[in-house]
């Protein structure tokens, strides 16, 4: 039946967005937990993009199409790639419109429009932001591209689609690279979701921020939409790490019984990732920017090491 | 277990092993480069006792345990009391920036598996493929040695780099004859003693173990 | 009508401006509209004759009784001179339409006549340079090339540092020259030897088998020589000088098509002559091109002025095309045509990308340099609000450029990026672990490239107005230079969403050049999906990108827009100052300060910070002083030792000068003996 698999599509895209915030306030409540506090529950990402959705929007004199835009450009293609990324099925009729080196560029566009929009306003913060943001960046894609390499050496391809096949269900062979390139993928996933030892998520001091500069002026329901695609690039990010390093459960028939065994056992898979997240937040402490040369600069090298070592030792 | 699995596991030991020696090149604190020191000494016991036991060569098994005592437990020992003694606190500096270092340390390693690709296309042992990891670790020993300044890091650069020749004869040869194991292990352990009554002097001369200190030695015209 | 005679027609009506401008040279609106008006067709003309001669397949040669008595002039035009036809007549058209707007504000006092003929000159030259089949013709086409360049580079030339970058352009450019005659006079002895000058038609070369030794030789000579027109590190130097003085339309027109004529070299003396070659040769483009990427993008992010910061991307751009160039000769020396087809493919069409959006980016440059006559990126700024569709076009360029989906920069490298991903299939473990290192390097590139347009845009039109004249003379462009870049924005989108279509049109190229199709897998699930090699491997669809993003921004602006809102403007959120002004926001050297930390090491870099005196106390400066001077290693390396030799051995052959009528008449009388004794 034609329609079927749009309907898969149509409900993970739905899915994710009403669990993004779910993801989000679960890895808040664990680290509360770790940390000795009390917390707000699960459900308070909810309540804050529901407060943010009535609130009235408050835009700067200057603010151009750019700055306007700019949030629904960036909700709109976290969405798409969020319909691209196989969660509980391999039968996505999206998933061959990109791979993962065209799904890495998807995210660069969004990055590409917020930092526009950083400078949009012409403070100084925005302009702090975004160029921390380029710089950073900029060195993590050598490192992803490189664990990609090392994932596509085993798999003999850079489609997701491919990639689930052929690990989750092929024969199970330890191997070292992908290990490296799990460790590299790991170290980008904090970079990129703008984790500690990068950037802290929870900071209110500008000086030290990176992401939240940019979007410091956003108010309103524009705020509501960077904030809900920040929660989902999380969630995304981390379903790509959980489908390419771990697909064991990824269903590749689409029948309703085996999709929602493969929905439990990502909500398993992703707790298990949350509480992982917290325990590296929890200790280390966030990084200078030019120590990051290094940080990222080791991402590589384990990523490189990963390659070396398929052609060594495999 | 099969051959095929004993070799993955090797790999992956071989793999683990190649981490540290990378860890140990890139990394600042003193006590962080220790403890990977004894995790490069766990691995290496553990691929020796998997590789003897598939093939049947029993005296790696004793090859095995004396790595164990002797790289695991009595060198970082004699190493930690040491540093404890001199009281060494400090980062520890390094010739080139780290960034630099990794990368000629990548560069290295591409070398190592460019010289031994002929061995591993004639080798027949099971242990073939980890030959070049075995180099690629002596290489780094050797890299670590040239590029930090501080007198205990030369040192377990050194040590690292008799890991890597240890490994090389594992995959090699399975193994050297016991008596010239037991003579290496030996010297390694006077060596570390003999590298502590230094240190003391060096300490007690320069007040610092920075090596660089000792180029005032030099006769200057 | 067959596509060479359309390609002759449109060369003849490129000529026409130049007997056409001096008789209307009284009027210059009248010259203006009616020479390029002519140009554009002309260029249209000849989009025509490219796009009919790849489609059909079809290689016409034609001898023209001009030249030398022995060596009469051979034109040819085959799927590859059509192809690089398109691309000069594709962006020659939009310059054109561009210039009729822009060449209006040019100084009253400067001859309309001379830019014109030059202009004419310029493009006729390059159509000559891919349609000539013989080495005399090509030369002769490719002086006549760098002449017309250069008086155009030179236009403005009351400023000394414009006659400077001329000069500099026309060394570097000779020096290529020179050895590029010398690779066709390699190529030709060991076509022909030295009975005829048969050897010096391409169709000689085509057919020759060249021993290792020399093929080698010519192989060096003429990448050097095509290098050095191309803007390759090292030999770039020129590249930023030129583009940032010429004229804006002119700098679109070098930077889009000139630079891709070395690309045609390249590709026709490797691919076409030289078929087999050894691994390094490519290992050599390879690694010339991630320098050049490299460094070229890095340089790129140091800069301030938007020309100089264009011309930089330029060398990128080069880069990649060289790196995809280069894994399809180690390709093709392992045998494996297929795989080399996919980079050719892909180094072809991001000649043909690069092309257009650059052209795109210089226009826009043009049009802020017009309106705001100042090249310096520190003192602009806020230009969106009274440029919007100068700014709207920029960003489109920006974006191609930053090889974000669903534009057309993208699918380039996509494509080159699945050639790195192909490396493993050549057998030779050394290449198999440095190729992935390339590709890490190609990804470093493609993100400080995003960065640098990220500061391009961002401080240009963003923000607030940093200038110090006021902001209400800035207006927008006139139609004509809208229409121009315009065009080229849309042929980015569509270059970006029908991968497929323009590849299925290319595909005789390498199936010519190399033996292999791609198009066969590549659309084989149609116009709508890209998968080279086959579906497993990879695929791409820019058109349901574009689709899916489109669709959920609008179902999102639709949902948020439900109810009732409204918007409230304010002024900016200042932490309480209260006294912030446009100095305050990010400058372009601020927003390139940690990469320039992080990347120092390549370039000579002096940074000075003083507190002038006098001030109260540190705490309270009055002022700062800061410099920042960032110089090209490669001045020191290379150019000042060559000069300094170059200047050395003349000086002390300049002594033979000595002036006095006695020593002259001793040469003359030593001369004598000499002859006498040797020949007697």
């Amino acid at each position: 039946m034609i329609i079927y698999p749009f309907i898969i599509e149509a409900l993970q895209v739905a899915l994710l967005l009403m669990a993004a915030p779910a993801f989000a306030g679960w890895v808040k409540t664990v680290k509360c937990r770790m940390q000795g506090r009390t917390y707000a529950g699960i459900l308070q990402p909810y309540r804050d993009i529901a407060k943010l959705f009535g609130k009235e929007v408050v835009l700067a004199e200057n603010a151009s199409w750019i700055f306007r835009s700019t949030p629904y450009i960036t909700f709109g293609v976290m969405v798409m790639i969020g319909g691209i990324v196989p969660v509980f099925s391999t039968e996505l009729p999206f998933g061959a419109i990109a791979d993962v080196i065209a799904l890495v560029m998807l995210f660069a566009i969004i990055r590409f429009f917020t930092a526009l929009a950083g400078m949009d306003i012409g403070t100084a913060f925005g302009g702090m932001g975004a160029s921390r943001e380029m710089m950073i960046s900029s060195l993590a894609e050598p490192a992803m591209l490189m664990a990609i390499f090392t994932v596509s050496l085993a798999a003999e391809s850079t489609s997701l689609t491919q990639i689930v096949q052929v690990m989750g269900h092929g024969k199970f062979i330890l191997r070292p690279s992908l290990a490296f390139a799990l460790l590299a993928f790991i170290m980008i996933h904090l970079t990129e979701t703008g984790r500690i030892p990068v950037d802290n998520p929870a900071t209110h001091l500008e000086l030290t921020m990176v992401h939240e500069a940019m979007v410091l002026e956003y108010s309103g329901r524009y705020l509501a939409l960077i904030e809900w695609a920040g929660m989902m690039k999380l969630l995304i990010f981390s379903l790509l790490g959980i489908a390419i390093f771990c697909p064991w459960g990824i269903p590749s028939s689409a029948t309703p019984y085996e999709m929602l065994f493969g929905f439990l056992l990502a909500a398993a898979k992703l707790a298990v990732l949350g509480v992982v997240l917290v325990l590296i937040e929890t200790s280390m402490a966030k990084m200078r920017l030019f120590r990051l040369s290094e940080f990222l600069g080791s991402a590589f090298m384990l990523a490189t090491l990963g390659m070396l070592s398929f052609f060594i030792l495999e | 277990m099969s051959m095929d699995f004993a070799a993955q596991i090797n790999s992956v030991m071989a793999a683990l092993i190649m981490l540290t020696a990378f860890g140990m090149l890139v990394q600042r604190r003193i006590m962080a480069l220790l403890h990977l020191f004894a995790w490069q000494g766990v691995f290496l016991c553990f691929s020796t006792a998997i590789v003897g036991y598939v093939t049947g060569v029993h005296h790696l098994f004793i090859s095995s345990i004396l790595t164990l005592t002797l790289k695991v437990v009595v060198l970082p020992y004699i190493l930690y009391a040491l540093i404890h003694k001199l009281n060494i606190r400090k980062e520890i500096e390094t010739l080139v920036n780290i960034p630099s270092t990794m990368l000629m340390g990548i560069v290295l390693v591409i070398f190592s598996y460019h010289l031994t690709a002929p061995i591993k296309e004639l080798s027949t042992l099971v242990t073939r493929s980890t030959l070049a990891v075995a180099l690629a670790t002596v290489m780094l020993g050797l890299l670590m040695m040239v590029t930090r300044r501080h007198a205990v890091t030369q040192i377990i650069g050194f040590l690292a780099l008799e890991n890597g020749l240890f490994f090389a004869a594992t995959s090699a040869t399975y193994g050297m004859p016991m008596v010239v194991e037991l003579g290496v292990a030996l010297d390694l352990l006077i060596a570390a003693f003999v590298f502590g009554i230094f240190f003391f002097h060096i300490n007690t001369t320069f007040d610092s173990l920075d090596v660089d200190q000792m180029a005032k030695l030099k006769e200057d015209d | 009508m067959p596509p060479f005679d359309i390609a002759i027609a449109s060369m003849l009506l490129m000529l026409t401006p130049v007997a056409l401008a001096p008789c209307c040279a009284k009027s210059r609106n009248t010259t203006i509209y009616l020479s390029f008006f002519i140009a554009a067709l002309a260029s249209l003309t000849s989009v025509a004759a490219g796009v009919l001669a790849v489609r059909d397949e079809t290689t016409v040669s034609a001898v023209l009784q001009m030249g030398l008595p022995v060596l009469p002039f051979h034109l040819r035009l085959d799927p590859l001179s059509g192809f690089f036809l398109v691309v000069i007549g594709l962006l020659a058209f939009f310059v054109s339409i561009y210039s009729m707007g822009y060449v209006r504000s040019f100084h009253p006092g400067r001859s309309i006549v001379r830019f014109v003929v030059f202009y004419s000159l310029f493009i006729f030259g390059m159509q000559l340079v891919v349609l000539a089949d013989d080495a005399f013709l090509f030369l002769v086409a490719w002086e006549l090339m760098a002449a017309a360049s250069y008086f155009l580079v030179m236009y403005e030339d009351e400023k000394a540092e414009n006659k400077r970058a001329a000069y500099l352009y026309l060394v570097i450019a000779h020096v290529g020259a020179i050895a590029i005659l010398l690779a066709f006079g390699v190529m030709a002895a060991q076509a022909n030897g030295f009975e005829s000058f048969q050897g010096y038609t391409f169709d000689s070369m085509r057919t020759t088998s060249y021993s290792p030794g020399w093929a080698t030789t010519a192989f060096l000579l003429s990448f050097f020589g095509f290098a050095a027109k191309a803007g390759v590190i090292p030999l770039h130097v020129w590249l930023p000088e030129a583009h940032s003085v010429a004229p804006s339309n002119i700098s679109a027109l070098m930077s889009g098509v000139m630079l891709k004529t070395s690309i045609y070299g390249i590709v026709r003396i490797t691919f076409d002559f030289l078929k087999e070659y050894p691994w390094w040769w490519g290992g050599v483009v390879l690694t010339l091109g991630l320098i050049s990427a490299l460094l070229g993008v890095l340089y790129a992010l140091m800069q301030h002025d938007l020309k100089r910061l264009l011309a930089y991307h330029s060398v990128e751009n080069i880069g990649i095309i060289l790196i995809g160039l280069g894994l399809s000769m180690l390709f093709t020396t392992y045998k494996f045509p297929l795989l080399a087809s996919l980079a050719l493919i892909a180094a072809l069409y991001h000649t043909l990308n690069h092309a257009i959006f650059k052209g795109l980016l210089f226009m826009g440059a043009g049009a802020v340099l017009h309106a705001t006559h100042a090249r310096n990126m520190e003192e602009m700024g806020g230009l969106i609000h009274r440029m919007p569709w100068t700014s709207a076009l920029f960003l489109v360029g920006c974006v191609s450029i930053s090889a974000l989906p669903p534009f057309n920069g993208f699918v380039s490298e996509w494509l080159t990026f699945q050639a790195f991903l192909f490396s493993p299939a050549l057998h030779r473990p050394i290449l198999s672990l440095l190729i992935p290192l390339g590709a890490a390097l190609l990804a470093l590139t493609g993100a400080l490239a995003a960065a640098c347009f990220v500061k391009a845009f961002g401080v240009t039109f963003l923000g607030h107005w940093r200038g110090h004249h006021p902001v209400q003379q800035v207006h927008e462009v006139d139609w004509y230079m809208r229409g121009g870049m315009a065009l080229a924005g849309l042929t980015c989108f569509l270059l970006g969403v029908l991968p497929t279509v323009v590849i299925n049109w290319m595909d005789i190229l390498s199936q010519q050049l190399l033996g292999a199709k791609i198009a066969a897998t590549t659309g084989q699930f149609g116009w709508l999906w890209l998968t080279p090699y086959s579906s497993a491997r990879a695929s791409y669809s820019g058109m349901n990108v574009f689709i899916g993003i489109v669709g959920v921004v609008l179902i999102t602006w639709l949902l948020t827009h439900a109810g009732k809102r409204s918007i409230r403007r304010v002024p900016i959120w200042d932490c309480g100052f209260e006294k912030l002004t446009s100095r305050m926001q990010y400058t372009a050297t601020s927003f390139a300060m940690p990469i320039r930390r992080v990347f120092g090491f390549l370039f000579n870099i002096s940074e000075e910070t003083r507190l002038p005196e006098p001030f109260r106390h540190v705490a309270y400066p009055g002022g700062l002083y800061y410099r920042l001077r960032v110089r090209d290693r490669f001045w020191n390396w290379i150019y000042k030792p060559i000069g300094w030799a170059a200047f050395y051995t003349a000086k002390k052959i300049g002594n033979l000068q000595q002036g006095r009528i006695q020593v002259y008449l001793i040469y003359s009388f030593v001369t004598i003996i000499v002859l006498l004794v040797f020949l007697g």
